[in-house]
């Protein structure tokens, strides 16, 4: 039988590895917050005849100073090689700017200028979004909590089990969102309302394969198959391994194919997903019911407990 | 228990059949009578978000009342715009959500249902010796406030485009500048032949929203009728937005845009087909993992899913919930969920068979030990769609991006419990009762 629990340890000093590269690279990258949370415009330019690949940069750097006399020094300014076209993003601006600009443009340039507007959001709407997201993320979690303090509560102190379901989501989340400063950072890729979406379903799955486990160490315990917490909670983690695993590996199959294949809107939607399954199994199967064992063990304030390495009584073996 | 499942199976293969019938296409349309509803970010199109401004309403209406007015004045601009299928919604207290499947641009779209259009006029400023005042330029100042006149029932009304009985667009034969002309209702015509005969030979301003249009010299007494011609060029979509405006009445409090957003027709539907075919491609391969590693019971599951993918389909149809392609990636999500519900059941068989049960016995205990974590995982799933779906009515924008998730996702883990705990079961049940598989090794088990 694989010793799960035995390693957990390793599993804690890996995830805690992660979390500090996360916390480190919110703290220096930060997140790229999209249109829906800063508020703004963004603005598809389009020249005709359209715009070579070979004029692009001057067309970009020619662009970029308009803008800057036009009162938006701020804006943002990439060519689209798909759509041979411009992509800005920059401060709210009015419809009526908008056709000024377009004038502007035409002569400046002397081709002919189409300016839409993919996505306008006004300061207000985007802070009052972004609150939103972030109380919603909090509801879920405290949401989730109570259920599973619920469904556990024949268990003794069921608040623990709902705690450490609720610290694997957190671990869950954190991870991801680092992984995305650091895309922003890399890739410029940017933090929207689908991105809180993604997580919030993360948060789902997360809990999920959780339950699963923490459901078989419940029935586990309930037939007493050892007296011993650490053996029960390995059995039942190996005894839901090939669900774990199989579910994991479905789940993934399909999100692959979209990630690969799929359309370009939803491209970083399914990474988020994707992230989530992967991480998501980790964490239940490694972290959340090891959380569990070292608290129930009565050494949650024991350094011994968190470290590899670290001195500490000899424990049973489960072999 | 065999007659019971029976019945059971009668009842799938009833539901499976209407479920089918509801999604035969029966004309053009993507899927069913009335088709998939399918989201903007699919078909392309615009959509507006719009604040209104409540602290300037009129006191004695309720601000539902005022809203409510708005909507359906946006409404009747909406449709004179052309547009097929336009939704228009209130959001909250005061926002409002337009949104014009097929719109390319949005500009024009925008100032034509955003605008007041509040019409009135004013008539000139005089000095104490009835002298019109005059500014820098030599032109005449007019009032601040609109012209009033007597109304029929003696009281002092302003007159204003609310006695609009009607407004077209016309091209003036002279100068062949676009024109609106308009018609008062009885109201109007009662006032307008007082200030107009009181302003004989002089100017009388016409104002929209408090910006000067236009001031003609008044030629003669005028009852019923009427024009606006632009003092500067205009172009015609201009004039034709104002007789729309008129038409439909000015709005009963300011709007604000603030927020819009606006997707390609042909990036929507490449997006589509992609994911789809995407989708495919991944179902098709979790189906082939089902079938190779379940046997059986694999074999069932996926007969299962099939099942499950037409009623999902059918649903969508028959609620014309709206499919945005996050909803579609949720209802792909869900699907996987109803893989795990099998995976979950179908692994706990192999451990009965494994403790030595009998076939028969290891499907029942498989299902009754399994119920309890599909049950518990599937109810934080539905706490976070909750969560969610509150989430995407109260953030208004990229609304339908979340909601959309959150509700084909709610409704796809809803189902998945259905055919995994009745659909799933039932059809191993019979395999069973009828002793078609009693080997282990249709498990997937090596003795």
């Amino acid at each position: 039988m694989i010793d799960f629990v035995g390693k957990k340890q390793w599993f804690f000093l890996i995830s805690a590895i992660a979390i500090i590269v996360a916390i480190i690279s919110l703290a220096v990258f930060k997140l790229q917050p999209g249109i829906d949370f800063t508020g703004g415009t963004s603005m598809a330019i389009k020249f005709t005849p359209q715009v070579e690949q070979n004029e692009a940069v001057e067309f970009q750097s020619q662009l970029r100073e308009e803008m800057s006399s036009f009162g938006h020094p701020e804006a943002i300014i990439q060519f689209r090689k798909e759509s041979r076209d411009f992509f800005t993003r920059m401060k709210l601006v009015s419809p009526e700017e908008v056709n000024e600009l377009t004038d502007v443009l035409e002569s400046t340039f002397d081709r002919d200028v189409e300016i839409s507007v993919p996505l306008e959001v006004s300061p207000i709407i985007a802070a009052k979004t972004a609150g939103n997201a972030g109380i919603a993320i909090i509801i879920a979690a405290v949401a989730m909590l109570l259920y599973i303090v619920w469904a556990f509560r024949r268990m003794p102190k069921p608040f623990r089990w709902g705690t450490c379901a609720v610290i694997a989501l957190a671990h869950d989340v954190l991870i991801i969102v680092g992984i995305f400063s650091i895309l922003g950072w890399l890739a410029g890729v940017e933090v929207d309302a689908l991105f809180i979406t993604g997580l919030l379903a993360v948060v789902g799955y997360s809990i999920n394969n959780t339950v699963v486990i923490f459901d078989r160490i419940r029935e586990n315990m309930s037939r007493s198959i050892s007296p011993d917490f650490a053996i029960t909670v390995n059995s039942s983690i190996v005894e839901t391994l090939g669900r774990s695993l199989n579910t994991a590996l479905t789940t993934l199959f399909v999100l692959l194919a979209l990630f690969l294949f799929g359309g370009a809107t939803i491209h970083y939607f399914v990474l988020i997903l994707l992230l989530g399954v992967i991480i998501g199994t980790y964490s239940s199967i490694c972290i959340s019911s090891q959380l569990l064992v070292v608290w129930e063990s009565g050494k949650w304030g024991r350094l011994s407990s968190w470290l590899p390495f670290a001195k500490r009584p000899a424990e049973k073996s489960l072999k | 228990m065999n007659r019971k499942n029976i019945g059971l199976l009668i009842l799938i293969l009833a539901l499976f059949g209407s479920a089918l019938w509801s999604i035969v296409p029966f004309n053009t349309k993507l899927l069913g009578p009335n088709g998939l509803t399918l989201g903007l970010d699919l078909k392309g199109g615009g959509q507006l978000l719009y604040e209104a401004n409540l602290s300037q309403k009129d006191p004695s209406v309720t601000d539902t009342e005022a809203m409510s007015a708005v909507v359906e004045k946006i409404q009747r601009r909406v449709n004179e715009f052309g547009t097929t299928e336009p939704v228009i919604q209130r959001q909250g207290t005061d926002r409002i959500l337009v949104q014009l499947p097929g719109v390319k641009n949005t500009s024009e779209a925008i100032s034509l249902i955003g605008k007041t259009a509040l019409l009135d006029f004013r008539e000139q400023k005089l000095d104490e010796n009835g002298q019109p005042v005059l500014d820098a330029e030599g032109k005449p100042e007019f009032k601040d406030e609109p012209a009033k006149a007597t109304s029929r029932e003696g009281r002092e009304e302003e007159l204003t485009g609310k006695y609009l009985k009607s407004a077209r667009t016309d091209v003036d034969p002279y100068t062949a500048r676009p024109l609106v002309a308009f018609e008062w209702d009885k109201e109007g015509a009662y006032l307008f032949e007082q200030i107009t005969g009181r302003n004989v030979g002089k100017q009388l301003a016409i104002y929209l929203d408090d910006e000067l249009i236009s001031a003609p010299v008044v030629q003669e007494v005028i009852r019923d009728r009427g024009q606006i011609d632009f003092s500067g060029p205009t172009p015609l979509e201009e004039a034709e937005s104002l007789a729309i405006q008129l038409n439909s009445g000015a709005l009963d409090v300011p709007l604000t845009i603030i927020g819009q957003e606006s997707v390609d027709p042909t990036l929507g539907a490449d997006s589509i087909q992609k994911s789809l075919q995407a989708a495919i491609i991944g179902i098709i391969l979790l189906l082939l993992f089902m079938l190779l590693y379940y046997r059986l019971p694999g074999l069932i599951a996926c007969i299962s899913l099939g099942i499950y993918g037409v009623f999902l389909l059918a649903i969508f149809s028959i609620t014309s919930i709206t499919l945005t392609l996050s909803g579609i990636a949720g209802a792909i999500l869900s699907l996987g969920m109803a893989v795990d519900a099998n995976v979950l059941i179908f692994e706990r068989m192999k451990e009965e068979l494994r403790a030595g049960r009998t076939v028969g016995a290891a499907v029942e205990a498989g299902f009754n030990r399994a119920w309890t974590a599909i049950r518990d995982s599937n109810i934080t799933t539905f706490i976070a769609c909750v969560v969610l779906i509150w989430l995407g009515t109260s953030s208004a924008f990229h609304a339908s991006m979340v909601s959309g998730f959150a509700i084909t996702l709610l409704i796809g883990v809803a189902l998945s419990m259905f055919t995994a705990i009745v659909i799933t079961r039932t059809f191993l049940r019979l395999i069973v009762a009828k002793r078609l598989m009693t080997k282990p090794s249709a498990f997937g088990m090596s003795q």
